[in-house]
């Protein structure tokens, strides 16, 4: 683990490993997504159970959890599907579209 | 030389198959393919037999042949498959993600027509298509070359400075299928001399694992990674003529990006490849007993493509012929080595005159008469000092 990639924006096409190939792997906290959403998912902490079939759902993991209670989606990793939406049995969580509502 | 020689009379499949033997690669995996199956067909005989370690892996596609290979040189080992025509168009997609990842696999492809209409026999439409897919290719003149060309390209595809696919050409049918002699190195020599893959990386190393086909974006660093492929390119040239020079000196018989014949007092030149370069030579030295001074060039490497040599070789002459056994159909541009050969033209002083033949598709014969005939032109073309035709059809029904 001593790959160092925190300049790799400045690298030039002679530095990389060949073939696009990681030699550090699951360094994927480093690769924000966040900005691929176009829908935001916002729970209602009022109707929200913490049943946290939500949180077994994402597949980007990024709806954080301390002591088996949600405490934040985090948006910079959040891709948007809407899986967490569709999977809440209560309907707890709102697709908001981030061009419109700001939550 | 320390090399032990046998000198064997094998069919082209055979010999490549002999070398893939002797390559003991850990995997193959392949699809049987007229003109190729018959590489297949021997070398899996030679597994059954237990005369290779090999892993073969028989799938049900070459798409997934191809697949296959991929996800094996990923771990590290020495991979490798063969095809043909249709197969190879179906490796398509393949091809780029081998030479993306860098993978130094080696692939001989038996040149055949691509359909439609259905031919098995020989063109180079096939490989020529995969031109830009990031693979070395390298073309055999008879079955010794195949054979010794299927040894090299391991090492070549391998170099540190390369990592790249090599794609090994020989022509359907007249080398895969007819009876030649050949000398075959012994066991000992060609395993010392392709020594063992040492991969910067493997998929299987679980004390350093690394991610293999990452996903890369609009922000990321494609460009960049196209840009080393294109640098591997640029290295093979010099390493394929140091593989064939070292080839040379161990066993005999030595390689380079090309071959010459005549060409230092040469005042025009024929330039050809596969196995319709025996043919012209034959005329060429024919016509040079005869005191014209007239060349050939024999190439060998189309990929990468030796540009710069071959400008310095022709800069000065009067009018260079370029036999193509493929067409671009790109509206009367000629064949690809020709559009290749123009380019890297340009920018001489004394440029020769260039005229294109497009000759054999479908396996059509390239007889003595018919080169007889394009030499005769290339003549009149030297000494008249025009082009009467820039694109030719030779041997077509006019
Ligand atoms: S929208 Fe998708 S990525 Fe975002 S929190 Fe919900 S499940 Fe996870
Ligand atoms: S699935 Fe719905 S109810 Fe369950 S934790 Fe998630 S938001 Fe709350």
């Amino acid at each position: 683990m001593t790959w160092d990639i925190t300049e790799i924006q400045k690298w030039d096409w002679k530095k990389h490993p060949f073939g696009g190939t990681i030699k550090d792997p699951g360094n994927s906290r480093k690769f924000k997504t966040g900005g691929w959403r176009a829908f935001r998912p916002v729970r209602d902490e009022n109707k929200c159970t913490q049943c946290l079939i939500c949180y077994v759902f994402c597949p980007d993991s990024a709806i954080k959890t301390k002591d088996d209670k949600i405490i934040e989606i985090d948006y910079s990793f959040c891709k948007g599907c809407g899986i967490c939406a569709q999977e809440c049995p209560l309907d707890a969580i709102r697709m908001c579209d981030e061009t419109k509502e700001q939550s | 030389m320390n090399s032990l020689i046998k000198t064997a009379a094998l069919v082209g499949t055979d010999a490549v198959a002999e070398a893939m033997r002797q390559i003991n690669p850990d995997v193959v995996a392949a699809y049987p393919i007229t003109p190729q199956t018959a590489i297949v067909e021997t070398f899996s005989q030679m597994v059954a037999d237990g005369l290779v370690k090999t892993q073969m892996i028989a799938v049900e596609s070459e798409h997934s042949a191809m697949s296959a290979t991929i996800g094996a040189a990923s771990s590290g080992i020495r991979a490798m498959t063969c095809t043909s025509s249709q197969g190879l168009a179906l490796m398509w997609e393949l091809l780029y993600i081998a030479s993306g990842l860098r993978l130094p696999i080696v692939m001989p492809n038996v040149n055949r027509s691509l359909s439609a209409p259905i031919n098995i026999h020989c063109d180079h439409g096939d490989s020529m298509g995969a031109r830009d897919s990031g693979w070395i290719q390298l073309f055999s003149e008879n079955a010794q070359e195949a054979y010794d060309n299927t040894i090299q390209a391991i090492r070549i595809a391998e170099h540190p400075d390369i990592q790249l696919p090599v794609m090994v050409l020989m022509d359907g049918f007249i080398i895969s299928h007819s009876i030649d002699r050949l000398d075959l190195q012994d066991d000992t020599s060609v395993q010392k001399f392709i020594g063992s893959r040492n991969p910067a990386y493997s998929l299987l190393d679980s004390q350093n694992p690394t991610s293999v086909g990452t996903f890369d974006s609009l922000y990321g660093y494609f460009f960049e990674f196209k840009r080393q492929q294109e640098e591997g390119m640029i290295n093979a040239l010099n390493v394929i003529q140091e593989v064939g020079n070292e080839f040379g000196t161990l066993f005999g018989r030595s390689y380079g990006l090309f071959e010459t014949v005549g060409m230092e007092d040469a005042e025009y030149a024929v330039i050809a490849t596969g196995s319709a370069a025996g043919t012209i030579r034959m005329e060429v030295e024919h016509l040079r007993s005869s005191g014209v001074p007239i060349g050939m060039i024999k190439l060998r490497s189309f990929r990468p493509f030796p540009a710069k040599q071959l400008a310095e070789l022709l800069s000065g002459l009067k009018a260079v012929a370029v036999f193509d056994r493929s067409d671009t159909f790109a509206g009367h541009m000629g064949g690809p080595i020709f559009i290749e050969l123009r380019s890297s033209l340009y920018d001489l002083e004394k440029k020769p005159l260039t005229i294109n033949y497009v000759y054999g598709l479908g396996g059509r014969d390239l007889s003595e008469k018919l080169v007889k005939k394009a030499a005769g032109e290339l003549m009149e073309t030297a000494q008249n000092g025009f082009v009467r035709q820039t694109v030719n059809y030779l041997g077509l029904r006019e």
